[in-house]
């Protein structure tokens, strides 16, 4: 069984759902700490949302220097599986495993609602189980979550770093599709290679029937089949 | 010594500064007129042991390329107190 870890850091606090949608998913979660200097033999490894050291200076701009951080680069590096998702995906643009930065929502709000995302990219460690064009309804809630980059053109970041979610009009509620001014409406994208992905939406908060639907739970799924095949591979 | 260093982080010019806009926005409501391109930023203020004021300088800089400023986003200015 494929053993990913979650890393918490001071002012994480979506680690728990994480936790349960790997397990889900059919992988051994583990929960690491931001202190650890190795990852204990996880093959995959997920940044959870929450507000890291408070957000304090820039969000995650202190959380890419903690210990964890070194080998989490090296596994990234390997080839293997990283997801972050809100702040994670935060730390991953700071630690600069992933370009651009995210900035406080331009309407200056911290804001939670569910957001419809189509799905672009299927090639990457965790949206494999969805299919291209596929537009899902999850949770969403921050108020830094305009994706920004200085490359220009943003043709060429596209082509460089594939845009793997896009927010959408959300049907039938008359809300803007796009939850705080990203730059084309990017709610995630993804590395060259495809293994680290961050995105802002939370599929961990629908990843279990009891909640309604499990829709989210599929981002977990194609992580741990990822990690399960890097296995076999092996 | 220890010298009384200013870090001014700024966002970029071309970025969209929403806190800036609000910011003006309510200037103009207070009957401020003539304001533009209001940007909101951090004050940050070190005191950094160092030989000279240009080392003291030296080493702020190096601190906001490393971690007070994102250099994809925010532009940085450093002043150290004679």
């Amino acid at each position: 069984m494929p053993r990913i870890a979650v890393i918490r850091f001071p002012g994480s606090n979506c680690e728990t759902e994480t936790l349960r949608a790997i397990a889900r998913a059919g992988g051994e979660p583990a929960l690491l700490d931001y202190r650890d200097t190795d990852l204990q033999g996880a093959q995959g490894v997920i940044l959870p949302g929450g507000f890291s050291y408070g957000d304090y200076l820039r969000s995650g701009a202190i959380a890419r220097f903690a210990p964890v951080m070194g080998p989490l680069r090296a596994l990234a590096e390997s080839g293997a599986p990283v997801l972050g998702i809100c702040n994670g995906f935060q730390i991953l643009c700071e630690a600069h495993l992933l370009p651009g930065a995210l900035l406080h929502n331009t309407q200056q709000r911290f804001t939670a609602r569910p957001v419809d995302i189509r799905i672009e990219r299927t090639d990457t460690a965790c949206t494999g189980h969805y299919t291209r064009g596929q537009v899902i309804r999850v949770p969403l809630a921050h108020g830094e979550g305009r994706f920004v980059a200085d490359e220009a053109p943003l043709d060429a970041l596209e082509t460089a770093n594939p845009v793997a979610l896009r927010y959408v009009t959300v049907r039938g509620r008359g809300l803007p599709a796009n939850p705080n001014g990203a730059t084309r409406d990017i709610a995630g994208i993804c590395n060259p290679e495809g293994n680290v992905v961050g995105f802002m939406p939370h599929p961990e908060r629908l990843a279990d029937p009891v909640l309604g639907d499990d829709v989210g739970l599929g981002f977990f799924t194609a992580l741990v089949e990822r990690c399960r095949g890097a296995e076999v591979g092996a | 010594m220890t010298f009384r260093v200013h870090v001014r982080v700024i966002p970029r010019p071309g970025l969209l500064d929403p806190q800036g806009q609000a910011v003006e926005h309510a200037l103009g409501s207070l009957g401020f007129g003539g304001v533009r391109d209001v940007r909101v930023g951090k004050a940050i203020e070190l005191g950094i042991e160092a030989a000279t004021p240009a080392e003291a300088e030296a080493a702020a800089r190096r601190m906001c390329e490393r971690l007070l400023a994102n250099p994809v986003t925010e532009d940085f200015v450093v002043a150290v107190d004679a």
